[in-house]
């Protein structure tokens, strides 16, 4: 017979205290500016869920929620490929390993808003080494502080120098896990590199990849920095993703209430995003 | 289904190798004949999985040539050698079912799909397999992959050689019995040429007709079972097989008479050649027994093995192994151990080095 025992729960309590202090109260703040209007003076008065029917109706939210999921789903579509390609063409062995991997890691080693500061003076289309270059060398017109075009064409790029290394970085590290017995014997077994491909090397690299888009969707649907560093949202809105309009109206307009309600919104939306994708993908593995 | 020749063949991963210690092989000449039970056998480290790579065409060797039936496939990929290999770890396609997986090798080479299922259905009734044909091959025990890679190599039909990488590695010891069982009926059935490598004798002995002993990429003895184990072509088979090995002891050679501890050693006979080089007598403790005259010894150890026991006796400061049925002497006894003359040789320098009484009589 098991004696019951409550004295464990004490020593849950260190980690109850830690997670309320660091993401529970934080967050009730949230949850309860959400729900209240304020004019300052610390006073507010009751709105109930007014803020979060007003916002689900409304273009600018939406419009902001298109834009980041255009950006989310075209660095995913453009990095991921890549990554795999890149990872592929690596070499497994020999001197030239340990100098791709360092390569592979650089960028990722350089904080956010470096990045944007960067790429916002190398596109630069009057002093900028890639926009002098386009513009005034090869003649093709660039201009990311005018042209919605060319400001979404350097966030995408940007983002893809930034981050295709965290895909590249995890698929070889899976790459490298598979024995040399399956590569040779899908060579006796007469198998082309497109069937080695499909049915050696994406299911090893399946649970790394996994991982991989995971954290580059949250990443991705989260990114504030650079993006606002580079093009401040701009030319107009056409770069205002999520993030950035949050803190327009949270910080800019200082309407705290539907700030809160979006990024409650915005929060619920990376969670179920995140379950459903891991839910998908790990499905198989249950059986 | 094939003869396989090897030809003059060298292998070393050095590009430039300078002296014979780089090569991992050392000049192999050997046939395989068509339909043969093979075993290679060898320490770890001793070229056997070199040699099985050079033969599915994984490998290409720095010198010398394989031939198929007398076709030089020296320069071939593995795909085109009509070969099966199966891998010490179980290689399976882990997102196909177990048909799909039997079904690959036939598929990637544009078998249409009424023979592809009249093969698999045949192989994985050999394999006894057939129930779990429709399941996803990763839920698979080992000993059921094993099984399926080998299916692989087996559902072609032309196939020449099905080469085995000491496939019992991570098989339950008492599923090992009952697919190396399974192995020697497939053998039977199939008729094709299979070579096995191994480091454990027992696999070896049981399995192959002919059994190709390796040491440090060298072919030491070719024999069957029986060969291998009554007359060692040289110390290290006599050392590699059997348990406990055979005794390897010092001698000197004066007037064609071998001498130990300064007692003469009658062998099975005449000593061939002569002159120097390090010689030994190398004699299996099956063949020593316990007598009233003899060789005197004292003996220092006795282990109880079940059937009989194994003795440790000392002639002079000379440990010799010998079996003995029934009740062993108590340690410290004084014994006198008899040779069996027609098991007892000579080697030089590691080599045999009398004549067969059989075969010069």
């Amino acid at each position: 017979m098991k004696t019951l025992n409550h004295k464990g729960w004490y020593f849950v309590l260190p980690v109850v205290l830690l997670v309320a202090f660091n993401a529970l109260i934080p967050m009730m703040t949230v949850v309860n500016y959400s729900v209240q209007e304020t004019f300052g003076n610390n006073l507010f008065f009751w709105e109930g869920l007014g803020w979060f029917e007003k916002l689900l109706h409304s273009d600018r939210f939406h419009a902001a929620l298109g834009r980041q999921f255009m950006f989310t789903g075209l660095i995913l579509l453009i990095e991921v490929p890549l990554g795999i390609g890149i990872a592929l063409a690596m070499p497994r062995t020999g001197f030239w390993v340990p100098v791709c991997l360092v390569t592979m890691a650089l960028p990722m080693l350089i904080p956010w808003n470096v990045v944007g500061a960067m790429w916002n003076i190398f596109t630069l289309p009057d002093i900028g080494l890639l926009g002098y270059l386009m513009n005034t060398t090869l003649g093709i017109s660039y201009d990311m502080t005018q042209n919605p075009f060319a400001a979404w064409a350097t966030i995408i790029t940007m983002d893809v120098w930034h981050w295709t290394s965290l895909v590249v970085l995890l698929s070889y590290a899976g790459l490298v896990s598979i024995p040399d017995a399956y590569y040779q014997a899908a060579k006796i077994d007469g198998a082309s590199s497109w069937a080695v491909f499909r049915f050696i090397q994406l299911p090893k690299m399946k649970q790394v990849l996994t991982i991989a888009i995971l954290l580059r969707f949250m990443d991705s649907f989260n990114i504030y920095t650079e993006v606002f560093v580079l093009t401040g949202g701009g030319p107009g809105n056409s770069t205002t993703l999520l993030s950035i309009d949050l803190v327009k109206i949270a910080l800019g307009q200082f309407d705290l209430g539907p700030a809160a309600a979006m990024s409650l919104i915005y929060f619920a939306i990376t969670l179920l995003v995140s379950w459903l994708f891991y839910t998908l993908m790990t499905k198989d593995d249950q059986k | 289904m094939a003869k396989i020749t090897l030809s003059h063949l060298r292998h070393s991963y050095y590009p430039n190798p300078k002296g014979p210690d780089d090569y991992a092989l050392k000049e192999i000449d050997l046939d395989w004949e068509d339909g043969g039970a093979y075993a290679l056998l060898g320490p770890s480290g001793c070229g056997k999985s070199t040699l099985l790579n050079i033969i599915s065409g994984l490998l290409t060797p720095s010198e010398g040539t394989i031939l198929f039936d007398g076709n030089d496939v020296t320069g071939l990929p593995p795909d085109q050698r009509n070969i099966a290999q199966i891998f010490q770890f179980p290689v399976i396609y882990d997102t196909m079912t177990v048909f799909n997986n039997l079904a690959f090798p036939l598929r990637n080479r544009g078998v249409d799909e009424g023979t592809v299922r009249a093969r698999v259905n045949e192989i994985a009734d050999m394999l006894e397999v057939t129930d779990m044909l429709e399941t996803h091959a990763s839920g698979l025990s080992p000993d059921n992959k094993q099984k399926i890679s080998m299916g692989r190599g087996l559902v072609r039909e032309d196939v020449n050689v099905v080469m085995f990488d000491e496939p019992l590695t991570v098989i339950d010891p008492h599923l090992k019995w009952k697919l190396r069982s399974k192995l020697k009926e497939l053998h039977q059935k199939v008729r094709a040429t299979m070579i096995y490598v191994t480091h454990d004798q027992t696999e070896a002995l049981t399995f192959a007709d002919q059994v190709v002993v390796m040491q440090e990429g060298e072919i030491v003895q070719i024999g069957t079972p029986v060969e291998l184990f009554e007359r060692p072509a040289h110390t290290f088979v006599g050392h590699f097989i059997g348990s406990p090995g055979m005794n390897v002891l010092p001698c000197t050679v004066k007037d064609g008479v071998a001498l130990m501890n300064g007692e003469p050693v009658s062998l099975e006979g005449a000593i061939d050649g002569s002159g120097g080089g390090l010689t030994q007598i190398g004699i299996r403790p099956e063949y020593i027994s316990l007598g009233s005259s003899g060789l005197a010894a004292t003996i220092r150890k006795v282990s109880d093995i079940g059937r009989h026991s194994v003795v440790e006796a000392m002639v002079g400061d000379i440990p010799i192994k010998a079996i003995v049925e029934g009740e062993p002497p108590a340690r410290g006894t004084s014994v006198h151990l008899v040779f069996d003359e027609s098991k007892t040789r000579l080697y030089r320098d590691g080599w045999i080095a009398t004549k067969a009484e059989g075969n010069s009589a």
